[in-house]
Order: structure tokens, then C-alpha cells, then sequence
């Protein structure tokens, strides 16, 4: 299987921190190239790779920067922001590009803000990254050092857990030193965005791989993938299959070869019993669809489902799909900033129907409010974080409803215990009773 | 304190506006105070930044990773999300538990340990992923936790246990 390296070119499987060897493989050169170049020429190279955003939404990235406005018609400092703080359950793709990529990766920075015409990049890292941090804060020092930066200052800013701060319009708020709640929009943060200035937001695996594009040529790379949905993506694939990991593939692959093949298959033997294919918020796939489907934007969307984070999840015949809803439920309730009401409840409400069921003390007309629930949140919020779990829990009702049926029936879970996340512990919040004695 | 407050202005003059460094000076106080955020490091942090205390509280109580009570030397949190879950990641919680004598959530009366379950942690395809004062380790099962925790509690741990 010949697959094109194009976001971890010249790693040989390792990583790449040091600026020497990294110069040694044509490091900067595309910088240097971009430099060369008029912004919008930058802009125009962009458009013709048809790189689509990796950060889950999946929009053009050369359009993206083409909405920022030009200094001559907005005054202010112009922003460039990458969003490095990966938190959708299943995605890990970002960290391994940042520690084995980190020179490509904040050579594209620099690409970035030049086509936007910015000198100044924030970097918002999620603040569990702590070797992430280091490698970057290594590498930008030795950047420094061979006087690359070009008059840009790159700060990275570390987040403190928040899920919520990957959702661009909370994370410009974190930044700006407030609570990480999303904005309206518009304005976008084109228009205005950080310190209510024109701002681009966009992915670290985005980012990445504009330095591929403008290495490679536009047209050179939209020639990888399929059209739509161009070029190669990071793809995480996690669950229970036997080499869970980071693959970069073009996009189109088959899923099921990401699965079987690149993933040694369903561990222990076990049977594939469903498949989450683009990260926790994306609606699940039942073994049949994950015959048919292949790794991109169309056939992800034509199967009702999206291609988000990459973040492929692979569940064998062990997991009951009640279960499997109050975990991801648990997740987006802990993690709803509370700002909107249909959100902040109703991804608590979910998983309180969800744990009735699960118990044996639902009625059939729980399973009704359910879907109910899940309808009173789509669409009725800031930000999708609520849409996430609505979208996912009507997923798996939707495609595994015998089973949410014979929980119903039987007065409990056909499972009977041993399902792979039985009793599975969510977050609590920390309590210290010891610690109290310790301060008397 | 003044260290800090040096810290703290040298935070400050990364950015263009002055309130976007109160993440980091939070983040440096904890640091400075032993891993979490007494009332005091609120004072110090809104002096260094003319904001107010109150203020300061606002934003650290949003974010998970400020602690607003005291913490263990070594705080270990096990991810129990979808994939850690999968793989496992019940057991390894419940060994720890068993091994630290805490539930999870708990700090030890010496202040030694937190035990703590998060969410997913960014490593999900090398499940489970145990995190200990933020340094991961990775492909933890249940039955690997006893030796861990003998490491964590300074037991030389060279041979197998
Ligand atoms: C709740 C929520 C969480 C998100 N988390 C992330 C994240 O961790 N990383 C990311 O790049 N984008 C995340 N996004 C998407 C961002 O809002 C934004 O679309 C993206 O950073 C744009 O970059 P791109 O165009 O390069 O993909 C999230 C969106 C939502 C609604
Ligand atoms: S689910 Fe455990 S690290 Fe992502």
C-alpha cells in the first residue's frame, strides 16, 4: 500500500526536532518560496490544493483566509490563531503532528500569517499538552535563533481544560483572558475575531499541510485524494481494534481496510458491532454502512455522517449502545459551558433518560422524550456542543433501536454486566475530605 | 511573591492586551503554590494584573485544570472516555483505587496522591492513558497498575513485579 506521506514527509517513521535536520530535508523552503510570492498569490496556491479545514468543519482553507480583509481596509494588527487544543473524543492527530512535525508545523504558521498578512500568531495549545508545549517551545527558540520569524512573534498560550475553548469563537474569548464561552456570529472572526480584529482561525493539522501545498504545488496536491476532498488526512483510529494509532491516508481510503488492514482488525477476536467515523459528535456506523463507506467528505456525508476530527472509533460486540450514549452524554454535560439553556440542560437531561433506561426504570415513553430532547437542542444553540451529543445519542438510538427496546422490555440491560463500559466512571469533581482534616 | 510578580509581568508584556495573561499568571501561581490556587493567589494575581480577586476566581473556576483545594504530589488521572473506556480503562481506575487507597476524586491524608478520572486526554489509540502530573503513560492495563503504583511511591521497581 503505497500511501503518500505529505503532513509527515521526511520523518522515516521518527521525528524531526532538530532545525538542522529539518533544513536538510528542504525545511523553510516553502516559507521561503511563499515569501517570494505576493500574499494573495499564497491565497491563490491554497485554492487550487483545495484544502479543506482538518479542525472538524471542513472548510476551504484558501477561502478562509481570503476573508480576512486587507490592512489597507481595516487599521488594526491582523491575527492569526491556531487552534492546538484537540479535545474531541478520539482525536489525537495534532499531538502527533507537534511532536513529530514541529518545524513543518510552525512553518506553516508563518505561511499562514504571511498570506494573511499578519505578524502576529497565537498558538492556544490545550493545556494537558505539557511535551507538546516543549517541543514547540524548543523549536521556536531554534527558529529564533536562525532568524526565521521574519519579525513574527509566535506565542503560545497554553489552555486549562476546557473542551468548550476548541470551538473557535470560545477560544478567541479564552484568549482575551475571559471564560471560554462561545460568541454570536456574525461577525466572524475574519471580520472580528481576536481583540475584535481580522483573525483566521484555523487548525494545527491545517496548518501543517499548507506547508505540503505550498512545497508541492496546488494543483500537485489536489492530485492526491479524491475531488472534494483533496489531499491526505491524519486519521485516528482508536477502540477495539489490534494497532490503534495515527495513519495519515489519502482521503477516500475504505474504511473498512483503515479497520482491517492498517488497524490488524477487531481485537480479541471479537466482532465489529459499530463505528463512530469522525470523532464522539459524528453519527455512528452500523457494520454494514462501514462496508460501503470510504474516508471523505461525500461518502461520509451521502451515509448521514460526517468526516469531523478524522477520529475513527471502532466498538466491538461487547458495548451496549445505552451505555455507550450515557458516556458521551456524561462528556458533553461536563463539558457545556452553560451558556445556552437548551445545552447546558438538555445534554443533562440526556443522560439522565439515558441512565433510566440503562437501569430498567424507563417507560416506553421515555425513549419518546428522549428523541424529543435530542430535537429541543439541535440547531438551538451558539456553538454545536450541545448538537454534538444530541446528534450522536439520536444516532444510536436510530440505528441500534432493538436495543434501547430490550432495556425498555426486559427492565434492564440485555447485556446483563458485562458490556465493555459497564458501571465506566465519569468525572467527578475532586473532594477533599482528607485534606480538610490535614488543615485543622 | 515578588518573583511572581516579576513572572507575572513578563507574562504580560506578550500580549497586546494585558487581560489575556491572566490564564499563564494563573497558571504560574499554581505552579507557585504547590499545584493549586490558595485565596491568596488570587490577591497576587490581581495585583500583578490590576484586576480583581474575584475576577481572577471567575476564570480559574471555569477551567478544569485550576485546582481551588490542595492537591497530591503526584496527581495520576485515569481517562475513562469512549476508547480508554473500551479498552479497559474501568479496571485500571478501580486498581489504582485499590492500590493508593483512595476513590477517585480523593487526595491521601498525607497529601501524597490524587486519583482522579478525566476525560479523554488526546491519546486514544494507545488506550488507556493514565496521566501523571501530566506526563502520559500509555497502553496502561489494570493488571500493569501495581507496579506503576509502587514507582509512583518511590519502591524500586527495576525488575518485573
Ligand atoms: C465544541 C467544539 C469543539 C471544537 N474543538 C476543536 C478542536 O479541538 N480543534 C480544532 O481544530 N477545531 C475544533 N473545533 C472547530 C473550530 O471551531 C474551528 O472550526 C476550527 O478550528 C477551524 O480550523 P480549520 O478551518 O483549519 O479546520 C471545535 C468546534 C466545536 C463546535
Ligand atoms: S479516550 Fe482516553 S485518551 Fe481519548
Amino acid at each position: 500500500m503505497a500511501t503518500p506521506e505529505v503532513v509527515f514527509a521526511h520523518t522515516d517513521g521518527g521525528a524531526v526536532t532538530d532545525i538542522a535536520q529539518y533544513e536538510a530535508t528542504g525545511g523553510f523552503s516553502a516559507l521561503e518560496k511563499s515569501r517570494a510570492m505576493a500574499p494573495d498569490e499564497v491565497i491563490e496556491e491554497l485554492n487550487a490544493s483545495q484544502l479543506r479545514g482538518r479542525g472538524g468543519a471542513f472548510f476551504p482553507t484558501g477561502r478562509k483566509w481570503s476573508f480576512v480583509p486587507k490592512p489597507e481596509q481595516i487599521a488594526k494588527p491582523h491575527y492569526l490563531v491556531v487552534n492546538a487544543d484537540e479535545s474531541e473524543p478520539g482525536t489525537f492527530k495534532d499531538r502527533e503532528i507537534m511532536l513529530r512535525v514541529p518545524f513543518r508545523f510552525l512553518e506553516g504558521c508563518l505561511i499562514a500569517a504571511y498570506a494573511i498578512q499578519s505578524k502576529h500568531v497565537f498558538i492556544y495549545i490545550r493545556g494537558e499538552y505539557e511535551q507538546e508545549f516543549e517541543v514547540l517551545r524548543d523549536a521556536l527558540a531554534a527558529m529564533h535563533k536562525k532568524k526565521v520569524l521574519g519579525g513574527v512573534t509566535i506565542v503560545l498560550h497554553r489552555g486549562a481544560g476546557a473542551y468548550i475553548c476548541g470551538e473557535e469563537t470560545a477560544l478567541l474569548e479564552s484568549l482575551e483572558g475571559r471564560r471560554g464561552q462561545p460568541r454570536t456570529k456574525p461577525p466572524f472572526p475574519a471580520i472580528a475575531g481576536l481583540y475584535a480584529a481580522p483573525t483566521a482561525v484555523n487548525n494545527v493539522e491545517s496548518i501543517t499541510t499548507a506547508t505540503s501545498v505550498m512545497e508541492m504545488g496546488g494543483v500537485e496536491y489536489a492530485k492526491l485524494g479524491v475531488p472534494n476532498s483533496t489531499g491526505t488526512r491524519v486519521f485516528s483510529l482508536s477502540g477495539n481494534v489490534v494497532n490503534g494509532g495515527n495513519y495519515e491516508l489519502p482521503h477516500g481510503f475504505p474504511l473498512k481496510d483503515l479497520i482491517y488492514e492498517v488497524g490488524g482488525g477487531i481485537a480479541n477476536g471479537r466482532k465489529l458491532k459499530a463505528v463512530i467515523p469522525g470523532g464522539s459528535s459524528t453519527v455512528i456506523l452500523t457494520p454494514a454502512e462501514v462496508e460501503k463507506a470510504t474516508l471523505d467528505f461525500d461518502s461520509l456525508t451521502s451515509l448521514g455522517t460526517a468526516i469531523g476530527s478524522a477520529a475513527v472509533i471502532a466498538i466491538d460486540d461487547r458495548c451496549c449502545m445505552v451505555q455507550l450514549g450515557i458516556r458521551v452524554s456524561q462528556f458533553y454535560e461536563h463539558e457545556s459551558c452553560g451558556k445556552c439553556t437548551p445545552c447546558r440542560v438538555g445534554t443533562h437531561w440526556l443522560t439522565q433518560i439515558l441512565q433510566k433506561i440503562e437501569d430498567g426504570r424507563a417507560a416506553q415513553s421515555d425513549l419518546d422524550l428522549l428523541l424529543d430532547v435530542c430535537d429541543r437542542i439541535l440547531g438551538k444553540c451558539l456553538c454545536p456542543l450541545g448538537d454534538s451529543d444530541a446528534i450522536a445519542v439520536a444516532s444510536y438510538v436510530d440505528k441500534f433501536r432493538d436495543e434501547f427496546q430490550a432495556h425498555i422490555d426486559n427492565g434492564g440491560c440485555p447485556l446483563g454486566g458485562s458490556s465493555s463500559l459497564e458501571a465506566v466512571l465519569a468525572p467527578v469533581a475532586m473532594h477533599h475530605a482528607a485534606h480538610e482534616v490535614a488543615h485543622a | 511573591m515578588t518573583a511572581l510578580f516579576e513572572r507575572i509581568q513578563e507574562i504580560r508584556r506578550r500580549y497586546p492586551d494585558e487581560l489575556s495573561a491572566v490564564m499563564p499568571a494563573l497558571q504560574a501561581a499554581q505552579v507557585e503554590h504547590g499545584g493549586w490556587l490558595p485565596r491568596e493567589a488570587f490577591r497576587e494575581v490581581a495585583d500583578a494584573l490590576d484586576l480583581t480577586p474575584a475576577y481572577c476566581l471567575s476564570i480559574a473556576s471555569f477551567y478544569d485544570m485550576f485546582r481551588l483545594e490542595p492537591v497530591g504530589e503526584t496527581v495520576v488521572e485515569v481517562c475513562t472516555n469512549i476508547s480508554c473506556g473500551l479498552a479497559g480503562a474501568q479496571g485500571v481506575v478501580e486498581a489504582f483505587e485499590r492500590e493508593l487507597g483512595l476513590h477517585a476524586g480523593e487526595t491521601s491524608a498525607d497529601g501524597k496522591f490524587s486519583l482522579r478520572a478525566v476525560e479523554c486526554l488526546g491519546g486514544c489509540g494507545w488506550a488507556t492513558i493514565v496521566a501523571v502530573n501530566n506526563r502520559h503513560r500509555l497502553r496502561v492495563s489494570a493488571a500493569d497498575v501495581p507496579a506503576l503504583a509502587a514507582e509512583l511511591r518511590g519502591e524500586v521497581s527495576n525488575g518485573d513485579a
